[in-house]
């Protein structure tokens, strides 16, 4: 069993550390009618006006030479299985996949004869860096949960993550090139969340996923009204968890059309500026992702009429253990499935997980998607999902190694908006890959390669292309990773 | 002490045991044929036929006539293995892990000593993750109390359906202790918490020897209450062993030295670190329980935690019993108790023999575990506890195709089956236009 026989309960996860300092991105999330329309890092006159990315990314790939890697069984995510098939990586791109490619001259060649290559896995539900490794009493590494209100809109988990979580490099080994980092559930809202390449980097900036959308955590159900049930304010029902979520929309409806009035004007004193408001604004203009934690079928459909009362879109909801039962509903509303291929018991709301749950939504025609929650879970997604497939498969619902696949990189990518950059192989898109040992749904196969950008990150067979965090050097005996 | 006093509660306690070996017994005879039979207890054996009667292991081999009557299962294609025995886990002790009247794993107990305590006095028959446990190919697990100093007494339970007296095979299997968490032994350090484990061990032998005097009220005061020295009496005359769960390396050399010193039969459990004093460990003959599907540094206590510690032990020559040890909290444990089929995998991709991780998930716990001969292999005379996989069982695609407890076959659908079932298509029938 899990931790049952461990004396010191870890359980935490990863963040990322960043690298050196690039060109400012563009300005992330900003639409037409943004309030977030200074982009960079403003001059102090702008303090008084919403700030769309006063924390901008600093990434940039790593070197990289031109690579092929030729004869292995190709999963794209995009289409039909490619068997002997070769991949050509340049500049951080993927240039061509198929039967052949043509390789320069200058190219790197792998050998992939019995050996597979996936796009780089993407999790859509991490706490790791903001929940660090080691933990422990005193530690004070777990910055996941503001649990002071239920409702802190205000807050923004790339302040918590701690770029040498050793959790970091552990879910690159698992191939896992890009995570989003979320506040934890103990709030109805619990704040931004960050979408992170795992890649070494001194600042969490140097992590961030340019031009990436920011995200919005909200939580159903048992979490907050546990969190909160002695609090005089509460919520300590469910019935005041809806309470709670639209007294905060209806608050920043009214932000949102003050700001947006002043912007088209941009006459007299600005309006004040509220933290928690301009996050929640920007949901209401399209420009931020809602990721919702929420556990049962009937409260989903709650929170999509929610979303529906003030105007937004939930893109995914997380854990939805009873997501089968309303498989139909998530079709219908254009909503991914966040899920775990085998977690339930843990409390009452996860008392009806099922293992199909994955396959009977991806049948459905909803997007879904494996999540981790865990940085253990996290480092071996493709496990997962082979759980997940096997399951639909003994229940009869045939899902096949093309569909799986989808589960851990496209479908991730487009709960994140993402979709057109990472998640699948196709010419065109960054060359985030993995060259596994053998066929990814395999218990026995492991990724020996990994590139993010097209330089690689992670080469089992490679000690000095095995990232170890500051962290790690002294405190933690380096593994032997072949 | 009092030798004859000492007998007693030796007889006593095997008598205990004896209570719960009346188990099921089918009546059918069953020869499953053809298949790829892995013993456990000897080579495998391809073609290979299972006799199954009277709840028991008939026969096994190549070349075995089919008795008259018998239920003819085809195996051919199939791989044919003793049951899985998951070696630490809470199931029928933890249902719902928020809701605490269905949390019947931890004690109280008297200044964090809870040694009198017996797990499977709390084991619920009705438990609705026995059946999925029991369709994913595990028939036999060990259960754990947890928490505090000294957790209290670990039972062999095998999956039949009906009673809890039915289910615990053997009891108790072990005595559970942790060593390197001092907050949880009321213990400021380390120091304190080894000192406070040999103030006990001492009182236990004082009031071995003194029993008389203590029933009189003319002994001292113990570290300990009546009850719970009297369950340490055996762990201290080396017959019942001390399971402790430890991570950290010089931990693990503690506990070592502390079984020298009171001649205990020690076993290891969670063992992040183990790796880093193999040596030692084999060299006592001590058994551990770990995972493979764990290299977080969690804990300043784990920080050599990695995923091949179970194959670097094997490898050093200590026996391994393979454990769940992926993270997650622990909460949803009994949920999963087949994922030690993964656990099991995984110790193969990071390093160790396939038959090595058969073995740990197999005929290793039922030996340390005292059931060696009744479960844990497939050979004449043991219990008939048996599955049939389509395939590799430790690989995703593969099915179960039979699960026999003991001879029995279970074919009804568990809950989640149902639930699957209900919602295949939507909405559900009956219920929605």
């Amino acid at each position: 069993m899990r931790h049952l026989l461990l004396t010191a309960v870890a359980a935490l996860t990863l963040a990322c550390a960043g690298r050196t300092p690039g060109p400012a991105p563009a300005p992330s999330g900003t639409g037409a009618r943004s309030s977030a329309d200074s982009g960079q890092r403003g001059p102090a006159t702008t303090l008084s006006t919403p700030n769309a990315n006063p924390f901008p990314s600093t990434y940039v790939p790593f070197p990289s030479r031109p690579t092929v890697i030729r004869n292995a069984t190709i999963l794209t995510a995009a289409g039909p299985t490619i068997r002997n098939g070769s991949i050509l990586l340049r500049d951080g791109k993927i240039v061509e996949v198929g039967a052949t490619v043509n390789a320069p001259a200058d190219a790197v060649v792998i050998d992939g004869t019995g050996k597979y290559v996936t796009p780089g896995l993407i999790d859509t539900h991490s706490h790791i860096g903001a929940g660090g490794a080691p933990g422990g009493q005193g530690t004070l590494l777990n910055d996941v949960n503001e649990a002071t209100a239920p409702v802190t809109a205000h807050v923004w988990i790339e302040h918590s993550i701690w770029p040498q979580d050793p959790q970091l490099p552990r879910v690159l080994e698992g191939g896992v090139t890009t995570i989003q980092v979320l506040p934890g559930s103990a709030n109805l809202i619990g704040g931004r969340s960050a979408v992170i390449k795992v890649v070494p980097s001194r600042t969490v900036q140097g992590m961030k996923f340019p031009g990436a959308k920011y995200g919005l955590k909200m939580a159903c159900g048992e979490n907050p009204k546990r969190v909160y049930a002695t609090d005089v304010n509460g919520p300590s029902t469910r019935m005041a968890n809806v309470a709670g979520y639209r007294a905060a929309w209806i608050g920043a409806e009214r932000y949102r059309r003050q700001w947006d009035n002043w912007l088209a004007k941009r006459t007299g004193d600005a309006p004040n500026r509220d933290l928690a408001n301009e996050t929640l604004a920007e949901v209401l203009r399209g420009n931020i992702l809602v990721h919702n934690h929420c556990y049962r079928a009937d409260e989903m459909a709650q929170m999509i009429d929610i979303a529906r009362e003030f105007g937004y879109k939930i893109r995914s909801f997380h854990h939805g253990v009873e997501a089968y039962k309303i498989a139909d509903l998530l079709a219908r509303e254009g909503i991914s499935g966040s899920l775990w291929a085998d977690w339930g018991a843990f409390k009452v709301e996860a008392m009806d997980a099922i293992k199909a749950n994955i396959a009977l939504v991806d049948r459905a025609g909803a997007r879904a998607i494996v999540h981790s929650d865990d940085a253990s879970g996290s480092q071996r997604l493709n496990q997962e999902a082979a759980k997940a497939m096997a399951a639909g498969n003994q229940a009869g619902i045939p899902v096949t190694e093309d569909q799986a696949i989808k589960w851990v990189t496209i479908n991730a990518a487009w709960a994140l908006g993402l979709e057109d950059r990472i998640g699948s192989l196709e010419a065109g898109k960054n060359a985030d890959v993995v060259l596994w040992t053998g066929n990814p749904f395999s218990v026995y196969s492991r990724p020996e390669k990994v590139w993010i950008d097209g330089a690689v990150l992670f080469d089992r067979l490679d000690p000095n292309q095995q990232w170890r965090t500051d962290f790690e050097l002294g405190y933690v005996p380096r593994r032997e990773l072949r | 002490m009092n030798a004859t006093y000492l007998n007693a509660i030796t007889r006593g306690a095997a008598a205990a045991a004896l209570l719960f070996t009346a188990g099921s017994a089918g009546a059918q005879t069953i020869a499953i044929t053809g298949g790829k039979v892995f013993p456990v207890s000897g080579p495998a054996i391809e073609n290979g036929t299972v006799v199954i009667r009277d709840g028991k292991i008939a026969a096994v081999g190549s070349g075995i006539a089919v008795p008259a009557g018998a239920r003819v299962i085809d195996a051919t294609g199939k791989w044919v293995t003793p049951g899985l025995i998951n070696s630490a886990s809470q199931l029928g002790l933890s249902e719902i892990g928020s809701v605490q009247p269905t949390n019947d794993a931890s004690a109280r107990g008297r200044d964090q000593i809870a040694a009198a305590f017996t797990v499977w006095d709390g084991l619920n028959p009705q438990s609705q993750l026995l059946a999925p446990a029991r369709d994913e190919g595990i028939t036999s697990v060990v259960v754990f109390p947890q928490g505090g100093l000294i957790w209290g007494q670990a039972a062999f339970i095998t999956l039949v359906d009906g009673s809890a007296t039915a289910m615990v095979t053997r009891a108790p299997v072990a005595m559970a202790a942790q060593i390197g968490s001092p907050g949880q032994a009321n213990s400021a350090s380390r120091g304190e918490q080894l000192l406070r484990m040999r103030e006990l061990f001492e009182d236990v032998r004082f009031f071995r020897e003194n029993r008389r005097a203590f029933d009189r009220a003319e002994t001292r005061e113990f570290a300990a209450s009546r009850k719970d020295l009297e369950a340490l009496i055996p762990v201290l005359e080396g017959r019942l062993p001390l399971l402790v769960a430890v991570d950290k390396s010089s931990d693990i050399e503690s506990a070592l030295r502390l079984a020298r010193e009171y001649g205990l039969k020690l076993m290891l459990a969670g063992a992040a670190e183990a790796w880093m004093v193999a040596d030692q460990i084999a060299a006592a003959k001590v058994p551990v329980l770990t995972g493979a599907m764990n290299n977080i540094p969690g804990s300043f206590s784990s920080l050599g935690r990695r995923q091949d510690n179970a194959a670097l032990l094997r490898r050093a020559g200590v026996e391994v019993l393979l454990i769940g040890n992926a993270g997650g909290g622990g909460a949803d444990e009994p949920f999963n108790v087949r994922n030690i089929k993964q656990e099991a995998g995984n110790a193969v991709a990071y390093g160790m023999s396939w038959n090595d991780a058969l073995r740990a998930v197999t005929l290793a716990p039922a030996q340390i575990f005292g059931v060696g001969e009744r479960t844990g292999a497939l050979q004449a005379g043991r219990d008939a506890d048996v599955v049939v996989w389509s395939g590799d069982p430790f690989e995703f695609t593969t099915r179960v195709e039979h699960v026999f407890v003991r001879g029995v076959e279970h074919t009804g659908r568990n809950r989640q089956e149902l639930l699957t079932e209900r919602y295949k298509t939507l909405p559900p029938a009956r219920w929605e236009p």
